[in-house]
């Protein structure tokens, strides 16, 4: 226990006194720390316990579960179409906005990290859109502007290029929400920005001395220096985007054209309160789950090979 | 090379890429006065403002104005509010400062939840708050947020607060104060930066968090903003129009808050985020 050494400057007769002190409050913290440890048990550790059991049953909410032994997960993996379907549109969801968010914010951040006049406002106009976030707001607004009759095809229509209802087109619809999504890369962008802040000026100095052109600058400099910050937002991004919810399910009712936009939340969500049909969802959950932590568990194995931590000890934990 | 370090360049480029991001929005407030006809051409502003269609989307159900809804979802928000700051701030406080049996272990227990996709617990959780009555209430919707606010505060006010020097809580201890001294006449005061990054992430995501709303609110009565647009959105014929100018109202009060704490938000995250 070596963070019992106080920091700093106390006196040696002070700090034995409050050594004595903070032995003595020892479980103070868990005053400070019960909000959030009754939360946990209550609202999170309880119902991940709970859905586990559930998703062996069969449970409407009206009776009592009945056990069903691996019935729902033989039922999912056994070639539920609407399981398969969801998957793999969550899954190209996924591929498709999680690099283009990322690389997008990366070059956004990188772009606002300078210093010019003026350059508050830049940042307050590229993170408008992220501000009015996925509300019910914005999803009105993107399908009126993403109609067959609406503003994005009357613009193509200067060009000379006949659009299509990008809504209700299947080839199309799950792009517009991939785009919705890209749009509003503004907190992913605020992280970048925060970690670029944090690489010491002086590694481009000395980079620049020694003739390092900006593209080798940003490849031996920026993308190491970044690269603790670049796994954080793949990390999140990942499981966010599996659980997206609200611009399908605004933008695209009842999963869109030919199920095109069909995603796993929305699937979850059906099935849990549409046809109240708990014990599958419960076993849809574990699933995904199940997926989400594989994914991460690889995220964080391949990050040995390429994200760097500094070695001079700053922020270690 | 001349032309990477012309001054003009980047503002031109800047002024270029933030009016590319901004523009859906102007054309989003042209389109709010807008009539049907006029809605389709990608004109900005319309030849004659139409103004009734906030008016008239003001009003669009029946039985309750728009400010019957925009009252239910500040009322929620100012509870979510409070609730986050300052049982973040208590919770973050403790993780930071003090040493408890197993504290290394919650604190990583806490981190892991930021991974856990909510749908895991959300059908149990929903079984609970129906068993005790709860469904068709803000309860749902507000209780979470009295327990720690949620685990991202924790541990962006958990950064801030170990940037802070201990020198201060060590000099308060000499002169006699408690731990709980410590942490309101201290610890409060210098993390406010962090608390109004905290209480306005708080007040936008809960008002973007449309999936519980749909989930536990059925009641017209009860609804907040979101779902009366989406209650909008799902009639048979929509009225563009005022269907845009009410979403665009929608997202006002977040957008005002934003302008008002500007500086804390950005830099805010920009300080207390990421480090180690």
């Amino acid at each position: 226990m070596t963070h019992r050494t106080i920091a700093g400057s106390a006196a040696p007769p002070a700090r034995s006194r409050f050594a004595r002190s903070v032995r003595r409050y020892d479980w103070t913290g868990y005053v400070f720390i019960s909000p959030w440890l009754v939360g946990f048990l209550l609202l999170t550790l309880w119902p991940i316990g709970q859905s586990f059991y559930l998703s062996f049953t069969d449970y409407s909410l009206l009776s009592q579960p009945v056990w069903s032994g691996g019935a729902n997960y033989a039922k999912i993996f056994g070639g539920d179409p609407t399981f398969k379907k969801s998957l793999s549109v969550t899954v190209a969801f996924v591929l498709y906005s999680v690099p283009l968010k990322l690389l997008f914010s990366l070059l956004v951040a990188m772009l606002l990290n300078r210093n010019l006049r003026g350059m508050s406002f830049y940042r307050t106009a590229v993170y408008f859109p992220s501000l009015i976030g996925g509300s019910v707001a914005v999803a009105a607004l993107w399908r009126n502007m993403f109609g067959k009759d609406g503003y994005v095809n009357h613009v193509l229509a200067w060009f000379g290029i006949e659009g299509t209802g990008w809504i209700s087109n299947p080839d199309t619809a799950l792009g517009t929400l991939v785009l919705l999504n890209t749009w509003q890369f503004g907190s992913t962008m605020v992280i970048f920005l925060a970690g670029l802040k944090q690489i010491p000026q002086e590694l481009y100095e000395s980079a620049s001395v020694d003739g390092a052109r900006p593209i080798r600058r940003f490849y031996h400099i920026t993308l190491p220096m970044l690269s603790p910050v670049l796994f954080f937002n793949l990390v999140l991004g990942i499981i966010g985007s599996f659980q997206m919810f609200t611009a399908s399910f605004v933008i695209t009712p009842r999963g869109g054209p030919m199920q095109s936009t069909y995603v796993y939340a929305v699937f979850l969500y059906e099935k849990a309160f549409k046809h109240f049909q708990m014990g599958y969802a419960s076993a849809l959950a574990w699933v995904l789950l199940a997926i989400v932590a594989v994914l991460t568990a690889l995220n964080f194995l391949g990050s040995r090979y390429w994200v760097f931590y500094e070695s001079d000890g700053r922020g270690a934990k | 090379m001349t032309i990477f370090r012309s001054r003009w360049l980047p503002h031109l480029f800047l002024i270029a890429f933030s009016a590319v991001m901004v523009y859906p929005i102007l054309w989003w407030l042209g389109a709010s006065l807008k009539d049907v006809t006029e809605l389709k051409l990608p004109r900005l502003w319309p030849s004659t403002p139409h103004w009734e269609n906030y008016a008239d989307g003001w009003r669009f159900s029946k039985d309750y104005t728009f400010g019957h809804f925009f009252a239910n979802t500040l009322l929620m928000e100012a509870a979510n509010v409070v609730g986050g700051v300052f049982t973040a701030a208590a919770v973050a406080f403790g993780f930071a400062r003090l040493h408890f049996p197993l504290r290394g272990f919650w604190f990583s227990i806490m981190l892991l939840t930021l991974m856990l996709p909510g749908q895991v617990t959300i059908v149990p959780q929903y079984i609970l708050y129906n068993r005790f009555g709860y469904v068709d209430s803000y309860v749902p919707l507000i209780l979470p947020h009295y327990f720690g606010g949620g685990a991202f505060f924790i541990f962006l006010l958990v950064q801030f607060i170990r940037g802070l020097p201990r020198d201060l809580d060590d000099a308060a201890k000499i002169d006699g104060a408690s731990v709980y001294g410590i942490f309101a006449r201290i610890i409060l005061p210098l993390i406010k930066p962090a608390l109004v990054t905290v209480a306005i992430f708080t007040f936008i995501w809960s008002w973007d968090d449309f999936f519980a709303q749909v989930l536990y609110l059925s009641s017209v009565e009860k609804f907040t903003v979101g779902l009366a647009l989406r209650m909008f959105i799902d009639q048979f014929e929509i009225a563009w129009g005022q269907l845009l100018a009410m979403s665009l109202l929608s997202v006002v009060p977040s957008v005002i808050l934003f302008f008002f704490a500007q500086k804390h938000f950005v830099e805010g995250i920009a300080t207390t985020g990421l480090k180690g």
